[in-house]
């Protein structure tokens, strides 16, 4: 009994849309490579992570991402970060724990973050911690009238968490513009997702928060692309968090030490014949976007740019010891200067534009796609359940997007994309 | 003016706060339309409206995540917890994500952390707790626990204008028990520094919050029988004041410790190390500690009496210290 949507039909994408996904998860995946070379050779200070096999994932979501938006990844989203503008050395220079990387040492792996130019909010290890930082994010930027959307990882383990829950439930009560991408790569370390979940799917979770949902194949780049574009899109113009749950495969172990033996040889074998990478490339030159000739500049590129990348991470100094204790308070205006980027009028955040009447009931806070549907054989009682149905019908009528962000607690609730009658057997 | 109260200090600080700054914004359980459990925000929906006066979920981890998220994008918001006592749900959020930022990816998050803390109320052992401890090991806060209105007022409005986390401890036994006229204009006060509360010449008495009114009666009383307490009230636990702590002991040559928290891993033995490297010679007896029991706090009115330091219990102590 699916109640995820169907993804749009994958629109043509520009020739140069076409190229780019294909040189980001090569990209990706030889920023992999190249740092498994360095771990073997000792120059990894601690773990590697892999995505191999899950680079359409961290690309294709990632692209879907304008300049102004912000994103947080997980250890192993390497490809979102390409495509948000890292360049590899930082990925290199962090890894080896150098002076020169973006957190000077004090981390590592993909655990850095930018706040002020290219929007990333730095992973943690804790998983689920960064939906509701994310959903900070999004509220902050309606607060400021930035129209930004913030999307945000987690994985089929970390989807278990209670602050996965937590966040999604305030996303969805704030209407904030964010948008999860669930990676269900069937394994949480050594525990498979069978044994931690009882569904099948797990974007049908997103019924219970009220919110939309997609299932996508996380090996198809230009599937996994078109969906999360019009998630973006759809989030942006006020209709709340939604959900992708993209279905892949984890190739490697949980990290270089684990070598996985505990995975099935039938399923890795399935998932190892569907690599992202091949896939598309095979589509790539059959649809005749990429030839021999133009496979090669972006491989020669790719070397050139992962070799200068390399060195200058492996010629970087490791950071002086004395910086060790430095840095754990902000020390005022001039170590940062926090001033937001005001898109819209400040006086209506002021007195008198600011003041309201507060009431208890406010129509459409927080009401969602599944309980918009009128169904409920008992009602809240905060409005006649005649009238109720009567809305539930008009919502269904409506098939408009809402035309923008309305604040949390908006007077009227926007029209739902998915909000359908209720069908025999399901929503 | 009117003297007020605890509350209402606090109630001013964040309306003053809010009135002179868009990016300041309060979040948490029933602030809005209710005003908050103890109506410490009491007519701010009313003036600030629902996108800065915003109801949440129960949902700490929630809460904190999403003030820390809105705080990345240049906002101040102020998180609220409806009783400090459900600050361990966010616990993981505040530890490893707020406290760690700076340090790590250089990323402030300039949120405060407010709600009604402490015992003496009979409310039992999940609505009376002092969480400060839990997170004075955790490098990346400040920590502030303030005693009257003047000061509470004052130093929350230094903790919303700080770059840093900021852990705001409201006792409230005080929020309606102690009332103080202050200052009408935009009076703020630095965190990190202490106050000398009554001055004295035989012992330094060290507290803060609830406990420091304990402390100053048994001054009074220590008084009486000729010894002259010098009562500091610390303000703020992280930063600590060293300076005004140490100018005292070199003074009195005594120390004596009176928190409410419980004794085992209190603020006491933090000093007691402190004094020990910075001022052993100048001490002529034991740092001595009065504190809650190690227990949980208890419900009945005869236990909780039990478990908590009071003025009798600070006074004996005192003398005994007295007599080295």
């Amino acid at each position: 009994m699916p109640v995820s949507e169907t993804p749009a039909k994958p629109k043509k994408l520009s020739h140069q849309q076409y190229l780019d996904l294909y040189y980001y998860m090569r990209l990706n995946r030889e920023v992999e490579d190249a740092m498994t070379r360095l771990f073997r050779q000792n120059k990894i200070v601690g773990g590697l992570y892999a995505s191999l096999g899950q680079e359409a994932i961290s690309v294709g979501t990632a692209y879907a991402l304008e300049r102004r938006d912000w994103m947080a990844p997980m250890i192993r989203n390497i490809g979102a970060l390409l495509v948000k503008g890292v360049p590899p050395r930082d990925i290199f220079t962090q890894h080896m724990a150098k002076y020169t990387s973006p957190t000077k040492g004090k981390d590592g792996t993909s655990h850095f973050g930018d706040l002020d130019n290219l929007h990333i909010v730095s992973p943690i290890s804790m998983l689920g911690d960064l939906i509701p930082v994310m959903t900070g994010v999004a509220m902050a930027g309606r607060y400021l009238g930035q129209k930004i959307v913030a999307m945000t990882w987690i994985g089929d383990g970390g989807s278990s968490t209670g602050v996965f829950h937590e966040g999604l439930n305030l996303a969805a009560s704030q209407k904030a513009a964010l948008v999860l991408i669930l990676e269900n790569n069937l394994w949480a370390y050594s525990t498979p997702v069978r044994r931690q979940v009882p569904i099948e799917n797990l974007a049908d979770r997103a019924k219970a928060y009220g919110i939309s949902s997609y299932i996508v194949d996380g090996n198809d780049v230009v599937a996994v692309y078109t969906t999360a574009k019009e998630a973006v899109e759809r989030a942006r113009a006020g209709e709340g968090p939604i959900l992708i749950e993209a279905k892949t495969f984890r190739r490697r172990g949980h990290a270089q030490h684990d070598p996985a033996e505990y995975v099935p040889k039938d399923q890795r074998a399935y998932w190892e014949k569907r690599d992202p990478i091949i896939v598309y490339e095979k589509f790539l030159i059959d649809e005749k976007l990429l030839d021999g000739k133009g496979k090669k500049e972006i491989e020669d590129k790719i070397v050139a740019l992962l070799e200068k990348d390399r060195e200058f991470a492996e010629n970087s100094p490791m950071p002086p010891p004395e910086t060790a204790n430095q840095g754990v308070y902000c020390t005022g205006p001039e170590c940062h200067d926090l001033q937001p980027k005001w898109e819209r009028p400040v006086d209506e955040l002021l007195p008198p534009k600011s003041c309201v009447d507060p009431v208890w009931i406010i129509e459409g806070f927080g009401r969602g796609v599944s309980s918009a549907g009128g169904n409920a054989p008992i009602h809240f009682g905060d409005v006649p359940p005649a009238v109720a149905a009567e809305k539930a019908a008009a919502s269904a009528r409506a098939k408009s997007l809402a035309k923008s962000a309305p604040p949390p607690p908006a007077k009227k609730a926007a029209p739902k994309k998915s909000a359908k009658p209720a069908k025999k057997g399901g929503r | 003016m009117a003297p007020i109260t605890f509350l209402e200090a606090i109630r001013q600080a964040m309306f003053e706060e809010m009135a002179a700054d868009p990016r300041v914004v309060l979040i948490g359980e029933d602030v809005g339309v209710y005003g908050g459990a103890f109506k410490t925000s009491e007519g701010l929906l009313e003036k600030f409206g629902w996108e800065r006066v915003i109801d949440t979920p129960i949902s700490e981890s929630a809460i904190i995540g999403a003030a820390c998220g809105m705080s990345y994008l240049g906002l101040r918001p102020i998180a609220e917890m409806q009783f400090i006592d459900f600050i361990a749900c966010c616990f993981n959020q505040l530890t490893n994500f707020v406290a760690k930022g700076h340090y790590l990816w250089n990323a402030p998050a300039p949120i405060v952390v407010r709600g009604p803390s402490g015992g003496g109320v009979h409310g039992g052992p999940f609505h009376s707790l002092n969480p400060e401890m839990y997170f004075l090991h955790t490098p990346g806060f400040k920590i502030v626990y303030p005693s009257t209105p003047y000061d509470a007022k004052g130093l929350l409005k230094s903790s919303i204008r700080d770059n840093n986390p900021v852990l705001f401890f409201e006792h409230k036994f005080l929020y309606r028990r102690i009332k103080e006229e202050i200052p009408s204009d935009d009076y703020t006060l630095p965190l990190g520094k202490a106050i000398v509360r009554r001055e004295g010449k035989h012992l330094t008495i060290l507290s803060y919050a609830a406990m420091m009114h304990t402390s100053l009666e048994a001054a009074d009383a220590l008084a009486k029988e000729g010894i002259e307490a010098e009562v500091i009230d610390l303000r703020t636990l992280l930063p600590l004041d060293e300076e005004t702590i140490l100018a005292s002991v070199k003074k009195t040559n005594k120390c004596l410790v009176v928190h409410e928290d419980t004794k085992t891993g209190g603020i006491a033995g933090e000093i007691s190390a402190i004094l020990f490297e910075k001022a052993f010679h100048d001490l002529d007896g034991p740092l001595v500690r009065v504190a809650s029991l190690d227990t949980p706090v208890p419900y009945a009115p005869t236990l909780e009496e039990a478990f908590l330091p009071n003025a009798q219990k600070v006074f004996v102590a005192a003398k005994d210290l007295a007599r080295f």
